[in-house]
């Protein structure tokens, strides 16, 4: 017989139905959750994707840049369907299409061939490259193969080229995204920088935010104060484009020319104080006028907060619409408060999300009783802690650093929630617990429009507390008996 | 004895071998030299009656031109291993290939998820550290986690990317003492993404390993049946396993195994007790249905469950292989199943008549479904693959109509300038295509993950896939996309 695994022939028997229903049972046990959580090696549905995710969104989010994948074709491809299943919007992007041979020989005419050829078909004013595992690996000299490319003259001088190392066994897309980012604003601000100018504008940084009514209600708000500013990164256009019949490979983006100056500008704010470590260090360092990081404004108090930051930087008053709008923001949460009042959730996602669900939930009074980041930090746990020892209803809250969706299935299995907040990967462990999933994170693949309606600032405040209780109402109508079913709820 | 029953040529009025190259030609100007050298042999009008393929295949990606093909692990984990419901599949490496790979392609599987299936994202999640000092060891360890944390699972498989096979590690080793130590087939795979030029080695890699590691290692109890037969190359997209199983049970077949929609590793295991092997997707699993001909004598037949035309012929095909029992079955279900089908045809074809349609898609379906658009009233004006071999576009070239335009590992410039210049009535492709051709107000259908419907194979799929396709061709929304002012 051919069987190179030396094991003896058997016959085929069906999996028994009573080892499955024993099974079955045993996997919502405390013990299964033991046993479980003393894993060493294997990794079960994690909550986070690999750096180059994060490096194209990132790239994305400037005028008529194209990513360009450094690695084998496949990697592409995975970015490329992952953003499309989530925004439902093209994502263009090449690759080197690295195969065996470079292994041997490097990449580098897989590099020159590449920005030879989407130069030409692609027409891009800027290149954004980042790296997949195989030239991490092999040793692949980014630096080098890019001034050769440019000594070839296979891209024009006035095409500049991005490029960083987003090696895919270390960190998450999170870190993708602030590498790239990073690499961008070093190579578009490179002597730019003029003694004494100043654009008057806000640079703003979102993180690696990917709903794009995010950043138009970033806007919204910038215009309400009347502060002009610079949105970088800014994919809103690049992934909810009008469909008008007319195909646009690059539809968005902050433009190139502005982002260039925003070296020269008058403050420069990232909400995204986990997704732009890298590249926050080095704007205080290279960027005139203030440099300031705030959590991602959701809920009331970290919307507040600002808010009051614009207004200081600015020195404008907070607009009297937008204090009129925390105003109903506050009345929807007060008229609804009794609905997610003690009501319990399990939380997971990106820290910089996570941070955000944490504090809207404390607000309404909601218990966050599981808090898991499976590329988490020692930093993001204290931060977490912070905020849940400054509320009562933070005090029974347990973090889960580096653990993933399997741990967190026997988490709400063996300590039962309402609710569970996070992205589409969470419903099947949402199902076995048979409680509802808010997909306020990233990536949706399994509902429309979820991106286009914002979760920061007021705004985002009143839609989490409309999709949250209406739908622990709905539950309640398709739960109660003829008995309790009533009109009014 | 793979010959389907042969078509005359089909034309398209205004469509011929001139306005075709010079489309082609009209594309390939954008290019660079080398760019244009490169892809020109990948593009080519149909020749039907000359039953070879017009275009090269089975090259290089040429860098730097928006391909939309995958990699040798997406072959492996997506295509050929992940639909086996009953076991564990470890993306060995880095998290991103399978959390990528991840319950996207809609392989639906029986069981209960964690206990006796296994939808799941399994990985040794790759660490600076493991690429250091090598990850055989991890391995080690985590097979055991699988073991005691899913001890229902009856087998694992150890999907290796990338990086595994760039830093020299050995999980055949691994695998064989770990086999030994678990009492649990480990089945190694070596299908790193950087290997061969696209899905398709992949899947070959997969296909050796079932070779290797599990055809003959399990036996059916029960005493084979004259009718017993194995359905390779169904992977139960939106459950097209659960529409071709019945069908082939009504003609009164007795099907083993499914490879590998809604698979079960051990009934593939015996498959080598099987009669006859049917395939569907003959470039996913072809060197698997030659081995088992070579090695067991089981013969193969190539068939198509897309449509009614190409249904009743398969059937009677696959008939040919067994007795007038069968034959009479075969009838009586064609002759079952056909006014309702014509009642699907009655239905739609009067408004899809003579509507264009575009493929881009992979395997099988860039020829197999060019007669179920046709069962419709629709032509297919181009059509090609993202990975296809020779074989396949010989196979295409007696599908397609005369002279339509065929391309191989399309880049996105080129399908675009081949709807631009086709303007299709409906673009079948993949989800890196759909929203392109949407925003061009094209109507669109992916047609790898039948873009969350299905099933589409056999006589339960053909009205949902004539639905499909009117509800996408003929949807009010495309009215809107223009403004008034």
């Amino acid at each position: 017989m051919p069987n190179e695994l030396g094991l003896a022939v058997k016959n085929v028997t069906p999996i028994d139905e009573q080892d499955v229903q024993r099974v079955r049972a045993w996997i919502d046990t405390a013990e299964y959750r033991e046993k479980n959580f003393a894993r060493q090696a294997l990794v079960v549905n994690p909550a986070h994707a690999c750096q180059p995710l994060g490096a194209e969104l990132v790239a994305h989010g400037f005028a008529e840049t194209l990513p360009y994948v450094h690695g084998a074709q496949g990697c592409a491809s995975y970015y490329r369907s992952t953003l499309t299943r989530h925004f439902r919007e093209p994502a263009a992007a090449v690759s080197s299409a690295m195969t065996e041979d470079g292994a041997v020989f490097g990449g580098q005419n897989n590099l020159h061939e590449g920005l030879e050829n989407a130069v030409a078909l692609y027409k891009p004013k800027m290149i954004a490259v980042f790296t997949s595992c195989m030239p991490e690996i092999i040793g692949d000299d980014l630096t080098a193969f890019i001034k050769n490319a440019r000594q070839k003259g296979l891209v024009p001088d006035d095409i500049p080229i991005a490029y960083a190392n987003t090696p895919s066994f270390n960190g998450s897309h999170v870190h993708g995204y602030d590498a790239m980012l990073l690499a961008i604003l070093q190579t578009i601000t490179e002597n730019r920088l003029i003694e004494g100018r100043c654009t008057g504008k806000l640079n703003f940084i979102a993180g690696f935010d990917a709903n794009t009514a995010n950043y138009r209600e970033y806007k919204r708000i910038f215009d309400e104060f009347g502060i002009s500013y610079t949105f970088l990164a800014d994919i809103s256009d690049t992934f909810d484009s009008p469909n008008d019949g007319h195909y646009r490979i690059y539809p968005g983006g902050t433009p190139l020319s502005e982002a260039a100056d925003s070296v020269n500008g008058k403050a420069t704010l990232s909400v995204g104080p986990f997704a732009t470590t890298k590249t926050f260090t080095w704007i205080k360092e290279n960027y005139a006028g203030a440099h300031n990081v705030l959590p991602m404004p959701m809920g009331i108090a970290k919307t507040d907060a600002f808010l009051m930051k614009l207004s200081e930087l600015f020195d404008k008053p907070v607009p009297p619409s937008l204090k009129a709008e925390r105003g109903r923001a506050v009345d929807a949460m007060t008229d609804a408060q009794q609905y997610m009042h003690g009501k319990k959730f399990a939380v997971y996602g990106d820290p910089d999300l996570i941070l955000g669900y944490v504090s809207f939930l404390l607000e309404m009074g909601a218990i966050p009783a599981h808090i898991l980041c499976s590329k988490g930090s020692k930093k993001l746990d204290r931060e977490l802690r912070a905020l849940l020892e400054a509320s009562p209803y933070g005090t029974n809250a347990k973090t889960y650093m580096n653990r993933d969706l399997w741990h967190l299935r026997s988490l709400v299995m063996t300590e039962p929630v309402d609710a569970v907040i996070g992205d589409t990967h969470g419903k099947f462990l949402a199902r076995d617990a048979k409680i509802p999933l808010f997909r306020f994170g990233f990536p949706v693949f399994d509902r429309v429009n979820m991106h286009r309606s914002p979760i920061i600032g007021y705004q985002g405040v009143i839609r989490m507390v409309t999709d949250i209780c209406n739908k622990f109402m709905d539950m309640a109508d398709e739960n109660s008996d003829d008995r309790h079913f009533e009109m009014m709820r | 004895m793979n010959e389907m029953v042969k078509p005359a040529p089909k034309k398209i009025p205004g469509i011929d071998r001139e306005t075709t190259q010079s489309m082609i030609d009209r594309t390939l100007e954008a290019y660079p030299e080398k760019g244009k050298k490169k892809r020109a042999p990948h593009l080519a009008p149909n020749n039907p009656e000359s039953e070879s393929a017009c275009v090269k295949s089975n090259r290089k990606t040429v860098p730097g031109v928006m391909s939309a093909r995958g990699c040798a692990f997406a072959g492996a984990k997506g295509v050929v291993w992940g639909p086996i419901a009953d076991m564990v599949h470890v993306s060995h490496g880095p998290v991103g290939c399978g959390w990528y790979s991840w319950g996207t392609r809609r392989n639906l599987v029986s069981g209960v998820n964690g206990v006796s299936s296994f939808s799941m994202h399994m990985t040794s999640d790759f660490q600076e550290k493991d690429i250091v000092y090598g990850g055989d060891k991890k391995l080690a360890v985590l097979l055991k986690e699988v073991k005691e944390l899913f001890p229902l699972t009856k087998a694992i498989s150890v999907l290796s990317e990338c990086p595994v096979g760039l830093i020299g590690d050995d999980i055949n080793a691994v695998a064989k003492n770990m086999s030994a130590e678990l009492d649990l087939p480990v089945i190694p795979c070596n299908c790193e993404g950087f290997r061969g030029v696209s899905q398709s080695l992949g899947h070959h890699l997969s296909n050796d390993s079932i070779r290797d590691y599990v055809i003959g290692t399990r036996e059916f109890p029960e005493p084979a049946g004259p009718y017993d037969i194995a359905l390779i190359g169904d992977y139960n997209i939106g459950g097209d396993v659960w529409s071709v199983k019945p069908m082939l049970e009504e003609c009164g077949f007795n099907v083993k195994a499914t490879w590998t929609g809604d698979g079960k590793i051990e009934e593939i295991a015996a498959t080598h007790m099987v009669k006859v092997n049917i395939i569907h997707c003959y470039r996913s699993m072809n060197y698997m249905a030659k081995v088992m001909e070579e090695k067991y004598g089981i013969p193969w037949v190539e068939l198509n469950f897309f449509g009614p035309t190409k249904i009743r012929q398969s059937l009677r095909k696959l008939a040919e292989y067994f007795d007038d029992h069968i034959k009479e079955n075969v009838e009586r279900v064609i002759a079952k199943y056909d006014p309702s089908m014509q009642a699907v045809i009655d239905e739609y074809r009067p408004r899809l008549e003579g509507k264009k349609v575009m493929l881009y898609v992979g395997g099988l379906r860039p020829r197999h479904t060019v007669s179920a658009y046709e069962d419709l009233g629709m032509v297919v004006v181009g059509s090609g693959y993202e990975f296809a071999h020779n074989d396949d576009y010989e196979r295409t070239a007696r599908e397609m109509p005369d002279a339509t335009v065929i391309y191989d590992d399309a880049s996105e410039h080129e399908l675009e300038k081949f709807a631009e210049e086709l303007k299709p009535d409906l673009v079948g492709s993949g989800i890196k295509e759909k929203y392109v051709f949407q925003k061009m107000g094209l109507p669109f259908r992916q047609m790898h993950s039948w873009d969350y419907s299905g099933p589409y194979h056999a006589y339960a799929g053909f009205p949902v896939f004539a639905r499909d396709i009117d509800l996408a061709v003929n949807s009010p929304t495309w009215k809107l996309v223009k403004a008034p002012f």
